[in-house]
């Protein structure tokens, strides 16, 4: 029986422990703290826990006040409000002075589910990517969101994590060495490399096996950092199979995929296939339903293997 | 610097000359630079002088003092103000004052938090200081210590939601340990305040957002100092200082001219504001 865990619950947790050790950790929340889980540290640390309601642009400005001040704070919404409502706040404030501010944002993507479009993130990563000195993780499950919590934590500047609602399969199930820019190997392979964040991991996991069983021997990456993105290990991927598929649960515009094609464009020009969002905006429905109806499963993941190895075969033709 | 007002007849006079000393400052160094915003830094350079001279605690020799008290210049396009106030008081030469927005000069056309000695915000976008000043307050009183935030924002920024949000939250945490002022000049980048978003009753709304308020004549220094002693003594409530001034104050042709939001003096009209604003021998 595999085991799973929400991204969210493991962020409670791990920001529970991280308080610990850490004495100038403090907590800022928007009134989500429920949903988010800073709760959990909020129960156990209540004076180093702060709810200032629903004022995102104001909530992300005083942890920029308190980590000039010393801190070391986390702040949390929901991934559409930050940086969705506070943009600016994020870039001039925490960004261009390169504070210690770590903003974690949960209910990421289009698995939010049943509250719509309103909730679904699938902008997010495309727009703290752009801004300079900001670093941006996407975990793949429990284990990975505690390791890259402390990472940020240990990490000198401002970091951007978002992490999921629903519960999602656990993948490190031995622990996780995380570190920030370095892509996890899952799994190798020499016809195609799938390189994947967040949810869509275990979902390439699952498209590579079912790839095996044709023959394709699919090589799965897990790019949890999409900023700075692990550009050796791109160039390694290209080099060593030749095709490249991304996924992610977000736009294909501005996120991972676009993050790799840099790369790939610019080091090792090889066929890539990216899956996620196809630039169009989400709605009500369950999480399965909704990857399904927007291609975001094993099966368009192992489709996209199979077009970029046909390219790749055409390339070699010539 | 803990003061009596019998002092008031010698500690005022000075910080009158050094506030006409820092308006000459701001004038040739906008004009040096081509581009600037000499209204709204003429308007707030005397409350700023008294903050600088009289009430707050740093050291310009380690600008990064933790007991420090924090100014926090949320009307961040007055920074020529800002800049002449920190070169007086030992924070960086004053030659730099020249190099105001040139390309290698560490005085950008906005405060960067990390570049300038002395800077507690980097400024340009408006509505953000008192919010990071709430983080600063609530920091401090996490930590027990007694150093105090003083935020200044503009009139017009007022206008941005954000300014209400931080109002909201500094007043329900009771931090007494922030004072906000309000440059209360009349004037945004266009036209008058009022003619845009309508402030007034101003003093009402941040009495009905829980803040303790006092309204004064920003230009009369003894006023200043009196309700910056006054903010000392205010427990359990923020404060909030409503200065009324007049943009480009000193500067004759200057004076409530919307125009001198954000434009340069030219070469002539450089020569008859340091004319009125000359220093007596």
């Amino acid at each position: 029986m595999s085991q799973e865990v929400a991204t969210r619950d493991a962020y409670g947790d791990a920001l529970a422990k991280l308080g610990e050790v850490r004495q100038d950790l403090v907590v800022l929340d928007g009134d989500l703290s429920g949903s988010t889980k800073t709760g959990v540290f909020g129960k156990k640390f209540p004076d180093r826990f702060f709810d200032l309601g629903i004022a995102e642009q104001n909530i992300m400005c005083a942890a920029a006040g308190f980590a000039m001040s010393g801190k070391l704070p986390f702040v949390s919404t929901f991934a559409v409000f930050a940086p969705g409502r506070c943009f600016d706040q994020i870039r001039l404030q925490v960004a261009y002075n390169n504070l210690n501010v770590k903003i974690v944002t949960t209910h990421a993507g289009i698995t939010t589910g049943e509250d719509g479009a309103s909730a679904q993130a699938l902008e997010d990563v495309a727009a703290v990517r752009a801004v300079a000195n900001m670093t941006v993780i996407v975990p793949a499950d429990g284990p990975e969101t505690e390791a890259a919590v402390f990472a940020a934590a240990e990490h000198q500047g401002p970091v951007y994590m978002r992490l999921g609602r629903a519960k999602v399969p656990v993948i490190y199930k031995d622990g996780c060495d995380f570190k920030i820019g370095r892509a996890s190997l899952l799994r190798d392979g020499k016809h195609a490399a799938i390189i994947a964040c967040g949810v869509m991991v275990a979902e390439a996991l699952e498209a590579a096996d079912k790839l095996s069983s044709r023959g394709i021997e699919a090589r799965v990456l897990d790019m949890a950092t999409v900023k700075p993105v692990d550009a050796e290990a791109v160039a390694r991927a290209a080099e060593e199979t030749g095709a490249i598929v991304t996924a992610e649960e977000h736009n294909i515009l501005g996120g991972l995929g676009s993050a790799v094609a840099e790369v790939v464009g610019e080091t090792k020009p090889v066929p890539i296939q990216r899956v996620g969002i196809r630039d169009v905006f989400g709605r009500s429905g369950s999480p399965r339903e909704l990857m399904e109806r927007y291609g975001l499963t094993s099966k368009d993941i192992a489709a996209a293997v199979e077009k970029v190895i046909g390219r790749k075969s055409q390339l070699m033709r010539r | 610097m803990k003061s009596e007002t019998s002092d008031r007849p010698q500690v005022v006079p000075k910080l009158q000359q050094t506030a006409r000393r820092l308006r000459r400052d701001i004038v040739e160094m906008i004009y040096a630079a081509g581009s600037g915003h000499p209204g709204g830094a003429l308007s707030a350079i005397d409350f700023l002088t008294a903050l600088y001279f009289y009430r707050m605690r740093y050291d310009p020799k380690n600008p990064k003092w933790p007991e420090r008290d924090r100014f926090l210049l949320s009307k961040g396009h007055a920074c020529a103000a800002l800049y002449a106030v920190l070169a007086e008081a030992g924070f960086f030469p004053r030659e730099e004052l020249k190099r105001f927005r040139k390309i290698d000069s560490f005085l950008q056309g906005h405060v960067d938090y990390n570049e300038v000695p002395g800077a507690e915000m980097t400024g340009g976008s408006l509505g953000m200081g008192l919010s990071v000043g709430l983080g600063m307050a609530l920091a401090a009183r996490l930590d027990a210590a007694s150093w105090r935030v003083y935020v200044m924002l503009g009139d017009g920024e007022c206008d941005e939601g954000q300014v209400w949000e931080a109002a909201m939250a500094a007043a329900h945490h009771r931090l007494d340990n922030l004072t906000a002022i309000v440059d209360r000049n009349g004037l945004q980048q266009t036209r008058p305040t009022e003619d845009t978003i309508r402030l007034e009753p101003l003093e009402e709304k941040w009495k009905a957002f829980g803040w303790d308020t006092m309204t004064i004549d920003g230009h009369d220094m003894i006023q200043i100092l009196d309700t910056l002693d006054l903010a000392l003594q205010q427990k359990g409530k923020p404060v909030v200082i409503i200065s009324r001034t007049v943009k480009g104050k000193g500067v004759s042709f200057m004076e409530g001219a919307a125009d001198f939001h954000g434009r340069a003096p030219t070469k002539d009209e450089l020569g008859q504001a340091l004319a009125e604003l000359s220093c007596p021998p």
